[in-house]
């Protein structure tokens, strides 16, 4: 059972790691470099709960396989605050109420935060289909909305 | 607890705000730790081989190859599950439920696991299970599982209920019925009758997070269980029982919950996990993929229900009466009686009767979904209102406010109301913008109420005062969606200190007395009680220290602001004591101090709302959009408004997807064919508007501030307040849930051809 290496950079680290040719990177993530952030709501990219971005693209992590990886750069949640500062998408979305039961949490934050780095003030449309791809079964999506919306009136200074 | 009414008038420094939760950070940064994240050492994994058949004898299982296969460390069936039941029917069906014994009932039905070195070899285990299966005849469907022909699931059953006892078995597990006065008289005396049948689908809970936990059995009889669950106390409990544990060895610790709705207050393969431990000696891990959380976890009920109400051209019902039929999977349940009891509970009746069948089908065991039952006998019974309101020529407000149940009405389940608030959300909805703005073609609107009971039950806390006067509060109940924020707010309030001061966490069963789990909309209910009262407890301490520090006698010192205060003249240069200054001197005035509260949290007063909706419905694909969503419901008080509002909102949500898109599609070979994200589309961000709330707050007589449980009526009223509103958009009424686009087709098609 030989495994295959693997050289990445992730959250700015540089990672090496075994994984076996069927894991995928969120099999990696959560199980060999204990990176939980990113959760497995469906493991078939339909749910947006893995989330994370992939050399600049936001990507499900469970249809990426951990061998794909060798060489690229991993962004995921639990790089998304610098040291104790929180991205501003972390403080509206816990000033909005944005969260119950937080599963969804890191995979909408991993969402916005491509949205908004592709469109700094996307509309109220723009936000829902930028999002589309992230189920949330408590919130109704309402106060995520609105976090979304305030984080990029405060990242445009508003 | 009573409601203290001085507590109307007064202004909460705490209660009513909004502050960030205090497990928030944790879970925008990842660190949160769900059920799956969490791994002990050694740790083996787990995994769960599932019957392809919908109803097959089980013939033998040979488990040798697997067990030979390196790297597999056990192999569990039935036999490794003994039945400890002893009679007890509710639990061998659920041992049964978790690992099939001589029949699986049910496409996904559980009949061997593994536990093995990693993910790759235990995969491999189960395909070198080999189970005889002998397959029989299979029956999914709520109606034609009641009918003489169908094929019996258990020849053991013989309707509950009924007398006298029927003498042939059948899949019909219990009648249940309620109501008062006389239905045919008071059909009678009606002007106008409408009458209508109805069917809703099974749908399922679809919390994000799957099931898992993390299972460690030592060789003392000692075992761990970290868990995503609603209630750990019950699962300790549950999982005691069914293994023949003792309680007190079994140390069960709630995760982080990715939302549940009800769906994690059955254990479903908990037990097996710690069958795999004990068998293989080290911890194991058991996590359900999305497609096993649809074959073998928590669908509500599918129903069939039928509905009559008569009234007098004044708009007075004078009779109402439902059958309703739910589906509940392989084992008896009480969903139709729930049904049953809910259905006309929003109405002032004088004759009234409603029955609940419970039937037994080839579908996974049904768990409770917020509000379990209520949505669809409340679709059922608000369009058949709706219709008569039509038929009146009355405005649907009107008709509901001329026979909303007030305080003193007997609801047609039994007990006699106190004040409650139904009649206050139908005022709102008649005064509500929403209800008055124009709409233009192919777009309808609809309106529904909705009722929950609540639950209380037991609960307790500890509120432990530390050395720098700041306070750690322990509670029991589950946090599935803010309550931490919402107990600690409590805390605060009576203690008179800062929100910041108060930590709120949820204890293990080791550390905590028992607890009933987060269900019946009764963790913020319960536990703010359980706290108030232990913060009551621990000023008694606080006040009696303080009178030794000073020494004088305790009867003259009170509590105000967060502060010991001496009254009486001769104190006057006494300065108030703050929780610091007595915590800092506990040391030397007897030891620590804390304040613990045990109580069953009567009274959790019964719940309604009101909902308003727009709809688009596009006559040429039969698809529906939501565009405008209002709710309003009585919160009794609402403790942390921004939780209360995600309650009205997520229900309302879920809601939405059950009435348009959500349902178990079932092939002729009895196997779900869409038992993943893709084909069970829940409602994704693009598919909502806004969702408008409304807070009301009518005090609930049996809480010290009038607090009522908000989760489950949310999910109450959606399913009708849409039949209503894309029945009006269309023009015909709809009566079979969900309207998908090729049933809102059809009824467009019957209504041009008929
Ligand atoms: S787990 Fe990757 S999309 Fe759901
Ligand atoms: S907060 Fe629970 S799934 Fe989004």
């Amino acid at each position: 059972m030989s495994g295959l290496a693997v050289s990445a950079t992730i959250n700015g680290d540089e990672v090496e790691y075994l994984c076996q040719a069927e894991e995928t990177l969120l099999d990696v993530l959560r199980n060999r470099l204990g990176l939980t952030g990113a959760k497995e709501g469906c493991g078939t990219g339909d749910c947006g709960a893995c989330s994370v971005v992939l050399d600049g693209k936001l990507v499900c992590s469970c249809l990426v396989l951990g061998a794909e990886v060798q060489g690229a750069t991993v962004e995921t949640i639990e790089g998304m605050a610098k040291g104790d500062t929180l991205h501003p998408l972390q403080t509206k979305f816990l000033e909005h109420a944005a969260l119950q039961c937080g599963i969804c949490t890191p995979g909408f934050l991993m969402a916005a935060k491509a949205l908004l780095d592709a469109n700094p003030d996307p509309t109220e449309e723009e936000i829902r289909f930028g999002l589309a791809g992230n189920l949330c079964r408590c919130t109704g999506y309402d106060k995520i909305v609105r976090a979304v919306q305030a984080a990029a009136l405060e990242i445009n200074g508003g | 607890m009573r409601f203290d009414a001085t507590y109307q008038d007064r202004t909460y420094k705490s209660v009513g705000t909004r502050p960030v939760r205090p497990d928030g950070v944790d879970k925008v940064t990842g660190r949160a730790r769900y059920g799956a994240d969490f791994n002990m050492p050694g740790q083996l994994v787990g995994r769960i081989l599932r019957s392809p058949h919908a109803h097959a004898r089980i013939g033998s299982i040979d488990t040798a190859r697997a067990e030979a296969l390196k790297g597999v460390k056990a192999v569990v069936t039935a036999d490794d599950l003994p039945d400890l039941s002893n009679g007890d029917q509710a639990h061998h069906d659920l041992l049964d439920n978790c690992m099939a014994r001589s029949t699986a009932f049910y496409d996904g039905h559980a009949v061997a696991a593994v536990a093995a070195v990693d993910a790759r070899t235990a995969r491999q285990a189960l395909k070198l299970i080999e189970v005889s299966y002998e397959v029989l005849p299979h029956v999914v469907d709520v109606d034609e599982a009641m009918l003489p022909s169908a094929p019996v699931l258990h020849d053991t059953i013989f309707t509950d209920g009924v007398d006298p006892r029927p003498t042939t078995s059948s899949n019909v597990a219990a009648r249940s019925e309620f109501g008062h006065g006389d239905v045919d008289a008071g059909l009678a005396a009606a002007d106008v009758i409408v009458e209508r049948s109805f069917k809703t689908e099974q749908t399922h809970q679809g919390y994000i997070e799957p099931h898992a936990c993390v299972a460690s059995v030592n060789s003392d009889g000692t075992a761990e269980l970290w868990v995503c669950t609603q209630g750990h106390f019950v699962y300790r409990q549950k999982c005691a029982d069914l293994l023949g544990m003792d309680v007190s060895k079994l140390r069960v610790t709630s995760s982080e919950i990715g939302g549940g709705f009800g769906g994690k207050t059955h254990v479903w393969m908990e037990p097996v996990a710690l069958a795999l431990s004990r068998k293989a000696g080290r911890p194991v891990k058991l996590v359900m993929s999305r497609e096993e959380v649809f074959r073998a976890s928590g669908p509500t009920s599918a129903t069939s229900i039928d509905v009559i109400i008569g009234a007098r051209h004044d708009g007075t019902i004078t009779a109402a009466s439902a059958e309703l039929r739910y589906s509940c999977g392989p084992y008896a349940e009480l969903w139709a009686e729930l049904g049953a009891m809910t259905s006309f509970a929003c109405y002032d009746l004088q004759n009234v009767k409603t029955v609940g069948y419970e039937v037994l089908v080839n579908r996974p065991k049904t768990a409770a979904y917020r509000a379990p039952s209520a949505p669809m006998a409340a679709f059922a019974v608000e369009s058949v209102v709706d219709e008569l309101a039509q038929k009146l020529g009355m405005d649907p407000i009107a008709f509901r406010i001329k026979n909303a149940a007030r305080e003193g009405t007997r609801s047609s389940y039994g007990p006699v109301y106190g004040p409650i608030g139904i009649r206050p959300t139908l005022d709102a909805a008649q005064a509500h913008p929403h209800m008055h703005a124009p709409l233009g073609p192919n777009k309808g609107r609809g309106m529904a109420c909705g009722f929950w009971f609540n639950f209380g039950g037991q609960t307790c806390t500890d509120l432990n005062v530390n050395a720098d006067g700041t306070v750690t509060l322990a509670v029991g109940t589950v946090d599935v969606g803010g309550s931490r924020a919402s107990l600690s707010l409590v805390a605060a309030e009576e203690l008179g200190i800062p929100y910041e001061h108060v930590r709120a966490v949820v204890a293990d069963t080791a550390t905590l007395g028992y607890n009933d789990m987060t269900d019946g909309s009764r963790g913020t209910f319960s536990s703010s009680m359980a706290t108030i009262s232990a913060s009551r407890n621990a000023i008694e301490v606080m006040r009696s220290r303080a009178a030794m520090m000073w020494d004088i006698p305790v009867e003259e010192v009170i509590w105000e602001d967060g502060h010991a205060k001496a009254i009486g003249a001769s104190y006057g240069n006494l300065a108030p004591l703050s929780v610091r200054e007595i915590a800092e001197a506990s040391g030397k005035t007897g030891g620590p101090i804390a304040g613990h509260s045990e109580m069953v949290a009567d009274g959790a007063g019964v719940s309604f709302a009101t909902h308003i909706c727009d709809v688009e419905v596009d006559p040429e694909t039969g698809s529906t959009r939501i565009l405008r969503y209002t709710v309003i419901q009585d919160a009794g008080k609402a403790v942390h408004p921004d939780y209360v509002e995600g309650q009205y909102q997520g229900g309302a949500a879920q809601g939405i997807g059950w009435a348009l898109n959500e349902e178990y599609v079932y092939g002729a070979d009895g196997r779900l064919q869409n038992p993943g994200f893709l084909d069970y589309r829940i409602p994704v961000c693009s598919d909502l508007p806004m969702i408008d709330t409304q807070i009301l707050e009518i005090p609930n007589p049996s809480h010290p501030y009038g607090v009522r449980g908000v989760g489950e009526t949310s999910i109450v009223p959606p399913l009708a307040a849409i039949a209503n509103a894309v029945s009006n958009a269309v023009g015909v009424r709809m009566t079979h849930i969900p309207m998908s686009p090729p049933r809102i087709l059809a009824a467009l098609d019957a209504r041009t051809k008929g």
